[in-house]
């Protein structure tokens, strides 16, 4: 009677262990997600300079932020690089995805080369993808040599053109993961319907275009919203293909972050440029989650 | 009959002969190209290291080698002078396997438990205590940048390969715990029921039941994590300095140095290392690899 009343203490962690077990993650989720960001957002309106210095120094960081003109640039270069980078990786992602659907031979072998880019890092992909495009030692080398002795391919010394390198490299680098999950979703597609389509004497790139792509629509999202996660966070590529330059053409929001953080000893500033990012990581991601939460829940509906 | 139904699936049945072999032949002439797109960089980094200096310098990347040697691997890997040190590019790879594997095996096996015990042993706010896990997952590392390195500095591991593994498995674990969480939730509870009947606890349970389910998963978290911690720079440039650093970080600090005279041979043959250990994953597990990318970016 006494031991049903009082469980002994192995009992007792016993009926514990899956909280227990979860404690460490919980707890150093909870350092890492929740103390660290709002630490970082207290240095970001603090009077810091090279060394943190908590007193309260309230938002002149962040004006000075939108006055200066790196930012400005680096943020720009965001929006025009975040929008050719995923529409060019979603358009190569679903040629190929198209093109492998095709019932052509070595699937698999097809797939393999155009995924194995992201297995690579971005500093090994910048540093190669750098050479190649450098004036002495890439392509237009390769062309005076033989015999275009004006070939003149020089973007990546051109302020004008350096961002488009960029979004190259980062095409090449992430069009393997569009057409990976966009070539899953053609897979899921009902042939019933494809086979109508067929009968109605429709062409394969019509079918593709009115029928199987519109259905898969939800992946194209998803993907999406991937890509501009990755574009927001882009700092490897940039650092190993052209250090942000020549001058300022293709500074991106994080590496001011890093510059402002580790070389101009401006940690308040970096700290509130760090803010802005996930403020851009907020406005992509946010929207997606309630969307695919209300979907869900309709789903759940629809079905119960 | 079964080959009939398959050829009116086929999307380039459509149309007369010709017109089938046109289309296939543009299909197999765009792959072609694309791969040869996708393929020319590791075909040119190969190949320049093998080249003596003087040539690539003569006649820069693209062009066809005359004279090969392994030299430039053996100097790259062993005695190649970089940041004051003569230890080749070795010294930096085995930092970054010092750092990836105890990482990748911690961040693993946190998941798995963690997945376990969220998807089969629900309790109150267990959905809070998913999502703020799994916050760790979009969280930019800039937001966390000055925080460890304060954190690092205060316990000891500033600037040491310890700290890394630190940071590296407390990032993964988001990433492992939504993975296992949400193949886990694919297991049906009335297994975990009758075995809760038979008097089995919870680490019984995920013995016997679990862990033979796990296979799949835990191949997914591995490759993953592997690569993800492998080809990661920005905390390693920030968090370690000079024979510290994991090879990307040595990568970028004598290829992306404008001065002095540049080796490119030896660079080629250092950076086909620095890619070579995901690459190899990345061939031997390339199916569970876009499984992971599936699962992780759809959900």
């Amino acid at each position: 009677m006494q031991k049903v009343m009082q469980p002994s203490l192995g009992e007792r962690i016993s009926r514990w262990t899956p909280q227990l077990v979860l404690v460490p993650t919980l707890a150093a989720a909870f350092v890492y997600v929740v103390i660290f960001s709002v630490w970082t957002l207290w240095i970001s309106v603090s009077q810091s300079t090279l060394l943190p210095n908590m007193a309260y120094g309230g938002f002149g960081e962040y004006a000075a932020l939108w006055k200066s003109k790196r930012w400005i640039v680096s943020y720009q270069n965001l929006f025009l690089f975040g929008a050719l980078y995923v529409l060019g990786s979603l358009f190569v992602g679903t040629l190929l995805a198209i093109l492998i659907d095709q019932r052509v031979r070595f699937e698999s072998v097809w797939r393999t080369i155009f995924l194995y880019p992201l297995a690579i890092s971005f500093i090994v992909t910048g540093t190669v993808w750098r050479w190649i495009f450098h004036p002495q030692t890439g392509v237009e080398r390769a062309l005076n040599d033989m015999g275009w002795l004006s070939a003149n391919f020089d973007w990546i010394t051109d302020r004008d053109m350096a961002l488009y390198v960029v979004v190259f490299t980062g095409i090449w680098h992430a069009s393997g993961f569009a057409m990976a999950l966009i070539l899953a979703g053609l897979r899921s597609v009902d042939g019933d319907l494809i086979k109508a389509a067929q009968i109605d004497g429709a062409s394969m790139p019509r079918i593709y275009r009115k029928v199987v792509l519109p259905t898969i629509w939800p992946i194209f999202v998803a993907v999406t919203v991937v890509l501009l996660q990755f574009a927001i966070k882009t700092y490897d590529l940039v650092v190993a293909l052209t250090q942000g330059g020549p001058g300022v053409a293709t500074t991106v929001p994080a590496i001011v972050v890093y510059d402002l953080m580790f070389e101009r000893g401006q940690i308040a500033q970096g700290a509130a440029a760090a803010v802005m990012i996930l403020a851009a990581l907020a406005i992509v991601l946010v929207p997606y989650v309630v969307w695919t939460s209300w979907r869900d829940r309709k789903q759940g509906a629809a079905h119960g | 009959m079964a080959e009939n139904a398959q050829q009116a699936f086929d999307p380039l049945a459509t149309g007369s002969r010709s017109r089938q072999l046109r289309s296939k032949s543009i299909v197999y002439a765009l792959l072609c190209l694309f791969a040869l797109l996708y393929l020319s960089p590791l075909l040119i980094i190969l190949m320049n290291s093998y080249r003596p200096l003087a040539e690539i310098v003569r006649e820069g990347f693209i062009s066809g080698p005359e004279a090969l040697s392994w030299r430039y691997w053996v100097e790259a890997w062993g005695s190649f002078c970089l940041a004051g040190s003569c230890e080749g590019v070795s010294r930096y790879f085995n930092n970054t396997l010092i750092m990836t594997v105890p990482a990748t095996i911690l961040s693993t096996a946190f998941g798995v438990v963690n997945g376990y015990a969220l998807s089969k042993w629900r309790f109150r706010y267990d959905t809070w205590v998913f999502g703020l896990i799994t916050l760790g997952v979009f969280l930019p590392a800039q937001m966390t940048l000055l925080p460890w390195a304060f954190v690092l500095g205060k316990i000891g591991l500033s600037n040491s390969l310890a700290g890394l593994v630190l940071v590296h498995t407390v990032q993964g674990v988001s990433f492992t715990t939504l993975f296992c969480r949400n193949y886990f939730v694919a297991v049906p509870d009335d297994l975990i029921k009758a075995a809760r009947i038979d008097g089995a606890g919870f680490w019984r349970i995920f013995r016997r039941i679990m862990l033979p389910l796990s296979p799949p998963i835990l191949i997914v978290c591995v490759i993953w994590q592997f690569t993800g911690i492998w080809n990661e720079f920005l905390y390693g440039a920030v968090l370690t300095s000079g024979s510290n650093q994991p090879i990307t970080s040595a990568i970028v600090a004598f290829s992306g140095s404008g001065t002095g005279e540049r080796h490119y041979n030896v660079e080629a043959a250092s950076v086909i290392f620095a890619a070579l250990p995901p690459l190899f994953i990345y061939i031997i597990g390339g199916k569970y690899f876009v499984r992971g990318l599936t699962s992780g970016a759809v959900k």
